[in-house]
């Protein structure tokens, strides 16, 4: 795939995107940018407009929290962690997608020819 | 972080989100110096993948759920701005709505006071009033024996308790000696479980054990909290010791708590300073004693009582052949005893005051909108700019919020004083009213009349503003948009109009009543009229009372100023008892009534009130208890009993131990209400019967200070155990009986009076404006050679034609409400046509001056300069 090629990640898929880089470990937001540009080999190129409301939204809902910490760089930088609550919802968000996907994928695929 | 951190810590937070995104965009251009930029190419590189720094921060602010607060902060600061550069615009407003809202909360609270709230009882919703007599009648009438309460409170199935107190207080006032002058303290006879049984405990000490409330028991007495601070300055060493009532040492026990309040809630206006446990075998010979109070059992209602006791009760009497009264009783709740009869009044007053707040808010809105109107174009402007319409409203809406917040906030202190100014009003005879207070359901209650007031004048003229076109209000002038707004305002001031013409209605038809209860002849003459109570000892012994009194009266008369003297055991419209009259030769019918009110009275008591004998002679000293028994009879009683015959020598039974004889007729006098019709009355020669104290009345043109020294120097010759009592104006019974009315027109009238000038304000201001506006073609009318008497003229004429539109709505809604008020009306028609007349013609006249005073300054338009501006 592309790099130039981007397409819109439906709503709220971006939040379990987040969870699943941070449930990683500590990390701060650029990396997390830098890391799901990675995992979806380019597809995905998260703006700083969405990604750190985004942020900023789950650790308001205490799904995340943050502390100042050293960066690599040696400059201080604000990591992101999972909380207990917050891994409960990657999880239950995480099966929740494995059935809407597979779902929709009954749909699309359409062996038997049901829907035409 | 809680919400309320994000909101308070904003500082930190963006302290933060600056670092955040600051470390994200150095990364990047380092990331983009990696890949082999220049410092200059990484960073605008850097700048362009952002896409606004602004942008992101705007949109991780918003994540925080706290930019609305923000958001009216802001608009609060530039409300506050705006409010204080128009300065007379806040403060008219501010004024009008605390009037509005202040006159509300005080009604509402004293609606709460005396209606809704319950009593201060423990259980107070269970306690019910238990009147004889189908509760009609004196006080006689209505109260009952012992035997009657012992074996009713024995057999009664729905209630769980009774309890009773002697309301003729003049049998319980105690003379306080043995330290200082002696004192005549106003005494409660209450039974030994009154206290327990209403759930009140005493602030110092204890109530009274069983053994004080027997005959012959331990003497013992209760203060009340008024009484122990005026008395014994609150001293607590009192309880446990004794004082001297009536030559006999009395322990005192305990102290009342300060919220108890006897008169308040049993017979307003009436002080109780001691209460005493009264043996019920002391009273048991004395006749109707008692006033029962009844606790229901729980889940039993008035009605299940009252249904028991139609059957329960003749069945007691049946038992007890020797009774001679019925046991036929009306049970009402003790709260519907103590204010039902006030529920119309105070309704009245609620709905006054409400249309008091419809008319401040038709003026807000008024104002509102001639103020939008003048900021039309700032509106348009912000509109143009790219302002939503939901901020718009918001913002005018927030104003009116911010209006109604600084009236309210008035409006609480308006009402705190009139509260408090109402509850010191001692004499009074409303209940309760000692108790009124601002407290937490007043709060609520003047929220939620903002919070109406609010939506009601500000959504009008924000819904108007939001929806103005901006290109028609940014030309410099819309000649055709100001119609629309003209005929809203009119509108408005056509309903200010109408709903103050209802409470002038309502308040003239009220105060015309009163004025014919001022007027009505009470049969006696209270000015010039002074009682004092006195104290003698006669041992009992009718002979040496006559001679006793008819000295002191002998002394008294000669007194320089002292037109008349004479004593009567009850003063009229004061306390109150009665016994039957049944003239010789009538059959007797069971369901007649034969009540008679009764009066020991002293010869030269009907000058000294001020009374008037019809027929016949007077009382004299030569009456005593050996010769044969005489009674004077008021008209009311010659009718009932001797219809159309001369009363005069004639016989009747009821009175003392067999016949009487009729000596004389006086004129009718009201004995126990002032609107009331006069009842049939008996005097009865203080020789020979028996007094329930004295009260001496002097008639005199001197004050009562002046007279004070020298009546006390003589009864105290007389007997130096005589208290310091005051002199007592008759003419203070009348008031007192008539406060009530008194109290309501009073209000009522005020409230009218402040529709009233809202509305002429309101009058003014819309004619004011339409002047204002019109400067240029008044200028042009006037140029081409409009003279100044018809430019006045037309603005008059339009003020007249406003106002009398209103009038025309108000009478006719008037009638309506006048009708519904017909029972609080006294000799006055619900139609009274002066009434309706002088009403109008006051609004009309203050409409008139309304719109003088803008036509004057229309008329005094210099066309030179009217069209030159602009």
């Amino acid at each position: 795939m592309d790099a130039t090629t981007k397409f819109d990640l439906p709503q709220g898929t971006l939040d379990l995107l987040i969870l699943r880089v941070v449930a990683l470990g500590p990390i701060h937001g650029y990396a997390i940018a830098q890391r799901i540009q990675q995992i979806s080999r380019n597809a995905l190129q998260v703006q700083q407009g969405s990604l750190y409301p985004a942020l900023h939204r789950l650790q308001y809902k205490k799904l995340l929290t943050a502390k100042w910490a050293e960066s690599e760089t040696g400059r201080d930088a604000k990591f992101y962690e999972l909380t207990a609550r917050g891994r409960a919802q990657l999880k239950s968000e995480t099966e929740s997608w494995g059935r809407l996907t597979d779902v929709v994928a009954l749909f699309l695929e359409d062996p038997q020819g049901e829907l035409s | 972080m809680s919400w309320w951190q994000r909101l308070f810590l904003s500082k930190q937070l963006e302290q933060e989100l600056d670092k955040e995104l600051r470390f994200h965009f150095e990364q990047q251009v380092a990331e983009n110096m990696r890949a082999g930029m220049t410092d200059e190419q990484a960073r605008r590189a850097t700048r362009l993948t952002f896409g606004g720094l602004n942008q992101v921060k705007e949109d991780c602010r918003e994540s925080r759920g706290t930019l609305w607060v923000t958001s009216v902060a802001q608009d609060l600061r530039f409300i506050l701005r705006t409010l204080r550069r128009d300065r007379a615009f806040t403060m008219i407003a501010v004024l009008i709505l605390a009037l509005g809202i202040g006159a509300n909360v005080a009604v509402f609270s004293l609606v709460d006071t005396i209606l809704l709230r319950p009593l201060p009882f423990h259980n107070a919703q269970r306690l019910a009033w238990i009147a004889g007599n189908n509760g009609a009648g004196a006080l006689s009438d209505t109260t009952f024996r012992v035997d009657a309460y012992e074996e009713i409170r024995r057999h009664s199935q729905s209630f769980q308790d009774m309890t009773a107190y002697v309301p003729f207080f003049a049998s319980s006032d105690a003379k306080m000696t043995g330290s200082g002058e002696p004192r005549v303290l106003a005494g409660v006879w209450v039974a030994g479980n009154f206290f327990p049984m209403l759930g009140i405990q005493p602030q110092l000490g204890r109530l009274f054990t069983p053994e004080e409330t027997v005959k012959g028991g331990r003497p013992a007495v209760l203060l009340s909290y008024a009484f122990w601070q005026r008395r014994f300055s609150g001293n607590p060493a009192i309880v446990g010791q004794a004082i001297t009532l009536n030559n006999r040492a009395v322990t005192v026990v305990g102290v009342l708590p300060a919220g108890f309040d006897f008169g308040g809630v049993f017979h307003p206006g009436v002080r109780a300073d001691i209460f005493t446990p009264v043996p019920m075998d002391d009273i048991r010979t004395w006749g109707h004693m008692l006033s029962i109070i009844g606790l229901l059992k729980p889940g039993v209602t008035v009605r299940q009582a009252q249904a028991e006791a139609d059957v329960v009760y003749p069945q007691i009497r049946a038992a007890h052949p020797d009774w001679t009264t019925d046991l036929t009783m009306k049970i009402t709740g003790l709260k519907e005893h103590v204010s039902g009869h006030l529920r119309r009044s105070l309704i009245v007053l609620w709905c006054a005051v409400g249309l008091i707040l419809l008319i401040a808010c038709a003026n807000l809105s008024n104002l509102l909108l001639a103020r939008a109107a003048a900021r039309s174009k700032e509106f348009a402007m912000r509109s143009a700019l790219g302002a939503r319409r939901s901020r718009l409203v918001r913002q005018l809406l927030t104003e009116s919020l911010v209006l109604a917040s600084m009236g309210s906030a008035f409006g609480l202190a308006i009402a705190y004083a009139i509260i408090l100014y109402l509850s010191r009003q001692g004499p009074i005879a409303l209940p309760l009213l000692s108790s009124a207070r601002i407290d937490a359901s007043a709060l609520a209650w003047t929220l939620l009349v903002a919070g109406a007031a609010t939506v009601f004048f500000g959504v009008v003229p924000s819904v108007r503003m939001s929806g103005v076109n901006p290109q028609e209000s940014l030309k410099d002038r819309g000649a055709g948009s100001g119609r629309k707004h003209d005929r809203m305002r009119a509108a408005l001031v056509v309903s200010e109009v109408a709903l103050a013409c209802v409470l002038l209605v309502g308040a003239g038809l009220l105060l015309r009543s009163f004025l014919r209860v001022l007027d009505v002849d009470l049969g006696f003459e209270p000015s010039h009229a002074y009682a004092v109570k006195v104290d003698f000892d006669d041992g009992g012994k009718a002979a040496r009372r006559g001679a006793i009194l008819e000295e002191m009266l002998r002394r008294v008369r000669a007194l320089p100023g002292i037109e008349a003297a004479g004593i009567s055991d009850k003063l009229p419209l004061d306390r109150n008892r009665s016994w039957d009259l049944l003239a010789k030769g009538k059959p007797y019918s069971k369901t007649e009534n034969y009540d008679v009110f009764v009066y020991i009275v002293t010869p030269g008591y009907l000058d000294a009130i001020g009374m008037h004998l019809r027929q016949g002679r007077d009382i004299h000293w030569s009456d005593t208890a050996t010769s044969p028994p005489v009674i004077l009879i008021n008209e009311a009683a010659a009718r009932r009993e001797w219809p159309g015959q001369d009363p005069i020598g004639r016989e009747a039974y009821g009175i003392g131990n067999g016949l009487t004889r009729v000596i004389g007729v006086v004129s009718d006098v009201h004995e126990s209400s002032v609107e009331g019709a006069a009842n049939p009355e008996v005097f009865v020669p203080i020789t020979q019967g028996n007094p329930e104290g004295g009260e001496l009345v002097v008639r005199s043109k001197l004050a009562p200070a002046a007279l004070a020294g020298s009546v006390m120097t003589t009864l105290r010759s007389m007997n130096p155990g005589q208290p310091a009592v005051e002199f007592r104006p008759i003419q203070q019974l009348v008031d007192h009986a008539i406060s009530p009315r008194r109290f309501f027109v009073l209000l009522v009238g005020t409230f009218a009076g402040l529709g009233l000038l809202l509305a002429s304000l309101g009058i003014y201001g819309v004619i004011s404006y339409s002047v204002t506006q019109q400067t240029q073609e008044i200028g042009i009318r006037m140029a081409l050679g409009a003279t100044q008497a018809r430019v006045q003229l037309g603005v008059i004429v339009r003020t007249l034609k406003l106002a009398f539109i209103g009038i025309a709505v108000g009478v006719g809604a008037s009638f309506a409400i006048a009708a519904l008020i017909a029972s609080l009306l006294f000799g006055t028609s619900p139609a009274d046509p002066i009434t309706f007349a002088c009403m109008i013609l006051l609004l009309v006249t203050v409409a008139l001056i309304a719109g003088y005073l803008p036509a004057r300054r229309a008329s005094r338009i210099d066309p030179i300069v009217a069209l030159r501006c602009n």
